[in-house]
């Protein structure tokens, strides 16, 4: 492997050389801190390690998360590890999806500016103005959609200048969507019954106290549903449905 | 800085791209690569699994599996010291008082908090990082429940566990996995767990690598994101009666006078204390170990993956069992570097992508089990020598993701996989048009604490749920089968618990005896040693900054 290329970074304004291959995160390691605040999944999914950075001469606020971005030459950065945030405490069961119930858990909602710096400011490319937008218009089905890949990092949250926390209102919105506008999997239901009635317990226990010579027959006889197959397939063998 | 596939890797593509017609239509008439027999698998796994490695496994010297031979990096936990000298807390002096300690903050402790509290108990859970930082936040693929009786059953379910698992799994533990499962899954639609479905309702599904039927569900590729901030949310909802103290890791747990369970000493991260929480009975959560890199294999787990829960139940004296199997996920990114050991969700195979060698010839099914399908990975790198070398100088496989689009209409790597699609677009690799590049990667702890369905360990007061407990899984743990686990076993440890407060707990002194104990026999034992366990976090920082913080003290990896 070639040596390594060595670039300035400033972490939190302070000049440190790291190679160029290296993540933000990876290069906070090589510059010797011993990561407790800001580091989770290192697999981009987990929200917490937030970075904000700028490059001199630009006015530009650049974001990203430290485990998924690359380092480069002088970025100035500082980790948002923690952004003090409001959470509503609400009765799932007891609300409805509609835009009352999110006004009324979030009623800073109707102070967004739509100036669009959450969007901005995301770093999983999430339309967060958009969904706030829907938000505002009650459309709780379009807040779910968009807000989806929402990592909840909370650097929306901490440039945002209606004071609002957009990920905490879109985790709302699509519980309200999952719970009460999704259609239900009737399936799912029907499936739960049988098993209460106990319908399984006979095969099951037979299977339990089976050797594993008969296991392993039973097994390898199993009929495979094919990977191609369309969702109404469905098997010869009936016995053990 | 992007870094897309280098030319000598876009040349290799072309060998994919020339086969990939003719493997779609092959796909398409439903012609799939063959299947192992049973007896092929178990020559492969024997070949070529690390498991199998010499080496791989070290007889664990004191304690209550003694004799046990399990991965070195794990026995060197367990033949550690406490972090703590147990002479040096008092015991007196309680911070926090609870009827239910969970230790752990993932989809396990989270659900075990929920379900506890409906029992009307007071909880506390206590978690290392962030509350939802955890392993259930990284699971992409799915979660299994035979939910379509008119093509599935919990029968077909338990077959497919137990040959996955190699026929040692527990049985009461699998039949308890398969027959929760429903109840669980519609447990989540409830919560407002918004899973991928079709217009009418139908929970869309997939095959796993060893599955008879498609049984997978999911929320697009980030299944234990969406499951983990549900319940998070959930659990914030209940602030009255469920508490959580973040960056506090438990340290050691706590018994009292009748030998039952009583609390944890728990850690502060940033002011560096140790204080006691008392608690009437104590669920154990912790996750696996995938941070202890096994056999220095690359992990797709979490920074607190450190196998904590392991070394505080084997020393208050509870067994360890299925630790002499470590699972190895196939798809593990190996190119770029940087995302190197990242996941790459099982379902793209369940989706139909084949993995090819580096002539782009198909040498496995694309879903075998997991131990099965790493084994052939290495297995054509190692042994056939048709692996394709990284610019890293390491070995990958082709995962050929482009084939989804071709099978399920162009934008459908997007829509089904928005995760992956991004991550690997921030590095200028578009896995629509080309293929991933991947090799097994350190993915779970197949085996753990020793528990019974009802989650009880061996010591009064204390549950286990979740990947730190060992059974349900037997030797490999099937795709989906995961986030099922911390749902299910997270569930009723959190019943167990509440009903062990309410009916059976015995309040009594305080006592860290067994640790103690520990200490005298690892001396008798002849075991010198200046290992600390639990590990907390793994140690990334640079070592040559080491050399030169001289006045600094580490405890084990932590300064």
């Amino acid at each position: 492997m070639k040596e390594k290329e060595l670039v300035p970074i400033f972490i939190m304004g302070k000049r440190y050389e790291v190679p160029s291959s290296l993540t933000i995160q990876k290069a906070l390691e090589y510059a010797g801190y011993q990561l407790v605040r800001g580091c989770g999944c290192r697999g981009g999914i987990c929200g917490a390690c937030g970075t904000v950075y700028r490059f001199p001469g630009s006015y530009k606020i650049e974001v990203g998360l430290a485990c998924q971005t690359m380092v480069q030459p002088n970025m100035y950065l500082t980790q948002i590890p923690f952004f003090p945030a409001t959470k509503t405490v609400y009765e799932i069961e007891k609300i409805k999806p509609t835009i009352e119930t999110l006004v009324k858990a979030y009623p800073e909602l109707l102070r967004c500016l739509q100036c669009n710096t959450c969007t901005k400011s995301c770093p999983m490319d999430i339309e967060v103005m958009d969904y706030m937008a829907a938000a505002m218009r009650g459309d709780v089905t379009r807040l779910a959609e968009l807000s989806f890949d929402c990592v909840m990092c909370g650097l929306c949250t901490s440039r945002c200048p209606a004071e609002i926390c957009q990920y905490n209102i879109a985790i709302l919105g699509r519980r309200l969507y999952a719970k009460y506008i999704a259609p239900k999997a009737e399936h799912l239901a029907a499936m739960v019954k049988v098993v209460e009635t106990g319908k399984y317990e006979p095969m099951l226990k037979d299977l339990m106290n089976t050797d594993e010579e008969t296991l392993k027959k039973l097994y390898t006889a199993r009929e495979i549903e094919p990977e191609q197959a369309d969702e109404y397939w469905t098997p010869k063998d009936k016995t053990y449905l | 800085m992007k870094m897309p596939y280098t030319r000598e890797l876009k040349e290799l593509i072309k060998k994919v791209e020339a086969t990939r017609p003719t493997r779609v239509e092959k796909k398409k008439k439903g012609e799939e690569f063959r299947l192992l027999s049973l007896k092929e698998r178990q020559e492969r796994l024997e070949k070529y699994h690390p498991d199998f490695k010499a080496g791989s496994k070290r007889e664990i010297r004191i304690g209550p599996s003694k004799g046990y031979a399990i991965s070195p990096e794990i026995v060197d936990l367990l033949e550690a010291r406490s972090r703590l000298n147990p002479d040096l807390i008092d015991l007196s002096k309680i911070a926090y008082e609870t009827d239910v300690l969970v230790i752990g903050g993932g989809g396990a402790g989270t659900a075990a908090a929920l379900m506890a509290q409906e029992q009307g108990v007071r909880v506390t859970i206590a978690t290392k990082l962030r509350h939802g930082d955890a392993n259930t936040m990284m699971a992409e693929g799915g979660i299994q429940a035979a939910s379509k009786g008119e093509k599935d059953s919990p029968y077909f379910h338990y077959l497919d566990v137990l040959g996955g698992g190699h026929f040692k799994n527990v049985p009461e533990l699998a039949y308890t996995l398969v027959t929760e499962a429903p109840k669980v899954h519609a447990w989540l639609e409830n919560l407002g767990c918004m899973f991928t479905k079709f217009p009418d309702g139908r929970l869309k599904a997939l095959h796993g690598g060893g599955t008879c039927r498609k049984r997978m569900h999911y929320a697009a590729d980030i299944t234990g994101a969406e499951i983990m901030r549900t319940l998070r949310d959930e659990a914030r909802n209940r602030v009255q009666d469920i508490k959580v103290l973040e960056f506090s890791p438990a340290v050691e747990l706590i018994l009292n006078e009748h030998g039952h369970c009583a609390g944890a000493v728990l850690y502060n991260l940033e002011t560096e204390e140790y204080f006691v929480v008392k608690a009437k009975a104590v669920v154990m959560a912790t996750g696996g170990s995938g941070r202890l890199h096994i056999q220095e294999f690359m992990t797709t787990n979490h920074y607190g993956a450190t196998g904590d829960g392991l070394v505080m139940g084997y020393r208050a004296g509870v067994k360890v069992c299925f630790l002499h199997t470590v699972q190895y996920h196939p798809t593990g990114v190996a190119f770029p570097e940087q995302a190197e050991g990242i996941l790459i969700t099982e379902k793209f195979r369940g989706a139909g992508a084949n993995v090819l060698n580096i002539e782009g010839e198909q040498f496995v099914n694309e879903r075998e089990p997991r131990d099965v399908e790493s084994s052939c990975f290495i297995r054509e790198c190692v042994e056939v020598d048709k692996g394709i070398p990284t610019p890293a100088g390491k070995m990958g496989i082709w995962l050929d993701s482009p084939m989804i689009d071709m099978l399920m209409g162009e934008g459908a790597v997007r829509r089904e996989f928005p995760g992956k699609y991004i991550l690997l677009k921030r590095f200028g690799i578009d896995i629509s048009k080309e293929p991933m590049l991947v090799y097994p990667t350190l993915h779970y702890q197949n085996g753990g604490l020793e528990y019974n369905n009802r989650c009880e360990t061996s010591i009064p007061g204390l549950f286990s749920s979740g990947e730190v407990s060992g059974g349900v899984h037997g030797e490999n743990r099937l795709m989906g089968n995961s986030l099922l686990d911390v749902c299910v076993f997270g569930r009723i440890g959190g019943v167990s618990a509440a009903l062990y407060v309410k009916e059976k707990a015995k309040d009594g002194r305080l006592t860290l005896d067994h640790v103690r104990k520990y200490h005298k026999e690892l001396e008798e034992s002849g075991i010198v040693t200046d290992r600390v366990a639990p590990m907390l976090l793994p140690d990334y920082s640079n070592p040559k900054v080491r050399e030169r913080q001289l006045t600094a003290h580490y405890i084990g990896t932590i300064r």
